[in-house]
């Protein structure tokens, strides 16, 4: 595929779209109860007065806008004008704190921020001492902000009224500066909250986007009339690509749901045919099915676990190319009308054609029972440096270990100590103000990925783990943490999980339970609790929470190169892994190294004889306050699963 | 000088033997908010009822800018333009969020029953502008999410907060809050004093709310009313209140300094 020198930028492409699909709806949001649309046309347009505000404001070409906020048409359009005027859009977590906002804005040389509302403004305005080149914050919803005087501030509807009158003077402004666009032009600055270190601004061109982009939607077959729900922060390259590169490319619809407490019921209205998760939603959609279940009479409880068994067996058995015996395929029809229908529709998930998981494993049950349902969920692989896309299952050759075979124009190969490098089209063009990073990542064209793992006879790439995570214990055994964490995880009461056991004689692990699924067992059992910190160390979860770790000693026990990397001891965390406290990122990776300093105390105990141990841990609010819980936690042990008796 | 939104006069109610306000003057100024403070069984609650219309004062005079409104009923107090929360949350359990705050139109419904029953003509268009009345308060107060669950299914600080919504809904002009924030953790009563200072700063709503937690008192409030065993015992600015020595043997207990 190649990139056309008339639709080389996204806003040349979001104008042909306005002529071609101009009655088509571009983008929905759903505000006061109703589905809100707007066309291409109406993209089009309201971008353009969003660039002639900017413009009137003095913004010039390779200007920076930082946007913050939920998934918001007003958003998305503000990153289309500031293209429009060949500036650079850098999206920010919408949850980020004080201190990672302050870094972002101030590396990035940002002038502008357009913002959702009071929240952002608040820090913002806190943030801007340290950021001396901020000069304009624009805000969409103006509730809470009456009384504010800042000279700085302006609302986005005063903007664009600016650009009405701007238009006036200079009424081709915008499509001169367009015309002046071109496809190696930076079309954003992507900020990765990467495990280790301060964020990296990973540079991703228009060409990049487009290609990257355009590449998978031929090889993935998405059309015009896809509906995609735009749910995942905007900062993440995932969303930029989803939610804004493919959406312009095709012109599908992107739908930004209520607010961040109703997607699940937003995901249900729409019906998306098109649907992104990382493993971590995939994982709270099937613990609230659970639930859900297990609050159900004992009949319709029977029916519907034999019903998932049923499916799950035919799906593993196609997943790993085994025959399918007759009366299941049988079955499955009547499981399909009494259970799997109903629940897909439930959950929004009858119309997918294609849905995704990546961004971390996903734990093989959780996806082999989305499969199950006859949704099309496969595997992608992909990082910000790539535009997201590296590899994807193609229809009909999805594995259950596999991350799929390369996209098309993407070359894969795997370096003497196991990393995986690639070269595509899509690789980005550097770390903004860190060529150091950048030399280090992008070395003769080719991308270190960081994670470790080979491509097997079929072409199908497999992903082991962070390559810096794969370590050995104390008698060499290889041991690949991700992997333990995974099994864990699949567990309904598990949220989150940290293994360790480099250099050490066995393994261990710090176990945070679902608080949902967890209070909800603890409920219809009338185990009383108070908080999460008190119902962590009930007993009785303690014992529920043994029994998961057995079941994933018992699956590792058959495996004989994992066998010995069974978890022998474990305690349950006193708090949940939060990014505020810097544990986990905002895209919920582990940050080991992190935990393993701060949780020192707790991982010694763990290897040390006793059964409990006391802690003092800092946690920070949502507001930048640390306070410190202080907390007397258990340890259990496990006992390891013999080898499987030889047949 | 135009005349203040509501004016209390030298009110007192007794109960048999029992006084529970006596002579009770306060001014509710338009756009102001302001807090009735005092121990248990000062008359707090009594001099929201008296307000709202619930209880008749035995003597003294109410105005509601400027007009004598002592002996108004409360549907007739409603009518006026004032709504109130409740100390002991009452939702209609079993309806939605929705549905509990639709009520709150009740008093600027008119229409045939028989034509809102076929939800046809002017009844379907009355009905669409409630609703969007309604949609923007659940907007404004964060409520999207449990639209559709039935209230009683809440968690309590939720349920507080579809009170508000219900009173919200009939575009009152004085708020009657009793107890908004009682039996709140901390995340949730921050969240409900950001929504009343938006209130009052959106909408432009004068609320009157009796409150426990002197910080949250100190922190909202235009102006501070302390009740003591049915009487008024201090009234001003809060910085003046928080330093006046009546309220604090009364209330805040003997100093020790």
């Amino acid at each position: 595929m190649r990139v056309e020198s008339a639709h080389d930028t996204f806003p040349k492409l979001i104008a042909a779209n306005a002529q071609r699909l101009s009655r088509k709806i571009a983008i929905r949001e759903k505000d006061l109860g109703i589905w809100q649309s707007f066309t291409w046309q109406q993209y089009f347009d309201e971008a353009r007065l969003i660039a002639l505000g900017l413009a009137s404001l003095g913004f010039t070409r390779g200007d920076k806008t930082a946007i913050v906020g939920d998934n918001r048409p007003q958003l998305y359009w503000a990153v289309a004008a500031t293209q429009m005027l060949g500036g650079i859009p850098v999206p920010l977590y919408q949850d980020s704190i004080e201190k990672e906002l302050a870094f972002i804005v101030d590396h990035a040389e940002a002038r502008f921020a357009i913002v959702e509302d009071q929240e952002q403004v608040d820090k913002l305005l806190r943030v801007k001492p340290q950021c001396p080149r901020l000069q304009y914050v624009v805000f969409d919803d103006a509730r809470g902000l009456r009384d504010y005087r800042e000279p700085c501030l302006l609302s986005l509807a005063d903007l664009q009224e600016r650009g009405r009158r701007f238009a006036a003077e200079h009424p081709n402004h915008v499509e001169n500066e367009m015309a002046r666009g071109g496809a190696d032009d930076i079309a954003i600055i992507c900020y990765t909250s990467g495990t280790t270190g301060a964020p990296k601004g990973t540079m991703l061109s228009h060409r990049n986007l487009i290609l990257a982009a355009g590449n998978a939607v031929e090889r993935e077959g998405l059309r015009e009339d896809e509906e995609v729900l735009a749910y995942l922060p905007m900062a993440w390259v995932g969303d930029h690509i989803f939610s804004y590169a493919q959406s312009i490319v095709t012109g599908f619809t992107v739908n930004c749901p209520e607010s961040g407490a109703t997607v699940l019921s937003d995901l249900r209205e729409i019906a998306p045919t098109y649907f992104f998760a990382p493993p971590r939603i995939w994982e709270s959609i099937l613990t609230s099915v659970m639930i859900r279940i297990e609050d159900a009479a004992w009949i319709k409880r029977r029916l519907v676990h034999a019903c998932f068994a049923l499916a799950q067996d035919m799906e593993r058995r196609r997943l790993t190319g085994q025959p399918v015996p007759w009366w299941r395929r049988a079955l499955y029809p009547l499981g399909a009308a009494f259970v799997y229908g109903p629940l897909k529709d439930n959950l929004g998930m009858r119309r997918i054609r294609r849905a995704y998981t990546a961004g971390e494993a996903i734990g093989p049950e959780i996806f082999v029972f989305f499969r199950s349902l006859g949704i099309n969920v496969k595997q992608l692989y992909g990082m910000t440096e790539s535009s997201a896309l590296v590899a994807i299952h193609q229809d009909g050759d999805v594995r259950l270990d596999t991350v799929g075979t390369p996209l098309p124009g993407v070359e894969v190969r795997i370096s003497e100590e196991g990393e995986i490098l690639y070269r595509s089209p899509g690789v980005f063009q550097g770390y903004y103000k860190n060529p150091e990073a950048t030399r280090q990542t992008l070395a003769d064209g080719w991308v270190h990925s960081g994670d470790a793992g080979f491509l097997d006879a079929d072409g199908h790439l497999k992903i082991i783990d962070r390559a810096k995570d794969v370590s050995r214990l104390a008698d060499a055994t290889m041991f690949a943490p991700k992997y333990l964490e995974n099994k864990l995880k699949f567990s309904p009461y598990v949220k989150e999980a940290v293994c360790v056991g480099q250099g050490r004689p066995y393994v261990t692990a710090l176990v945070n339970i679902d608080f949902v699924a967890v209070g909800n067992w603890a409920e219809r059992r009338n185990i009383p609790y108070t908080s999460y910190a008190d119902l962590a160390q009930r007993a009785e979860v303690y014992q529920l929470v043994q029994g998961e770790v057995a079941r994933v000693n018992r699956s590792l026990a058959e495996d004989e190169r994992l066998r010995g990397t069974q978890i022998r001891r474990f305690l349950i965390l006193h708090k949940e892994l939060d990014p505020d406290d810097e544990e986990i990122t905002r895209t919920r990776k582990i940050r080991r190294g992190y935990i393993a300093q701060k949780y020192a105390v707790l991982i010694d105990a763990l290897y040390g004889s006793g059964d409990h141990v006391e802690v003092d841990a800092r946690v920070t609010y949502e507001d930048g306050r640390t306070g410190s819980v202080r907390a007397n936690l258990q340890i259990m042990e496990v006992d390891a699963v013999p080898a499987p008796a030889a047949r | 000088m135009t005349a203040p939104l509501l004016e209390v006069q030298q009110v007192s109610v007794r109960f048999g033997a029992l006084t529970a306000l006596s002579e009770v003057s306060l001014t509710v100024e338009s756009g102001k908010i302001l807090a009735i403070i005092g121990p248990n069984g000062a008359g707090k609650t009594t001099l929201l009822n008296v307000i709202s219309g619930f209880y008749h004062p035995t003597a003294g005079r109410i105005l509601f800018e400027g007009r004598d409104r002592t002996h108004l009923s409360p549907p007739d107090v409603a009518e006026l333009g004032v709504a109130r929360t409740f100390q002991n949350v009452a939702l209609f359990k079993g309806m939605s969020v929705l549905d509990n705050i639709m009520t709150g139109r009740l008093l600027k419904m008119n229409g045939s029953f028989l034509l809102e029953a076929l939800y046809w003509g002017p009844a379907r268009r009355q009905e669409l502008a409630h609703r969007a009345v309604v949609e923007r308060i659940i907007d404004f107060l964060e409520i999207q999410a449990i639209r559709k669950t039935p209230a009683g299914r809440l968690p309590y600080g939720l349920q507080k907060r579809v009170e508000l919504a219900r009173a919200l809904a009939a575009e009152p002009r004085l708020l009657l809050l009793d107890e908004p924030m009682a039996g709140m953790n901390v995340e949730e009563k921050e969240d409900m004093c950001r929504f009343i200072l938006d209130v009052n700063a959106e909408f432009g709503t004068s609320i009157t709310l009796i409150e426990h937690d002197m910080s949250v008192v100190m922190d909202i409030s235009d102006r501070v009313v302390v009740l003591d065993y049915g009487r008024k015992i201090a009234d001003g600015l809060p910085e003046h209140v928080r330093k006046d020595r009546a309220v604090l043997d009364a209330y805040l207990g003997v100093s020790h300094d």
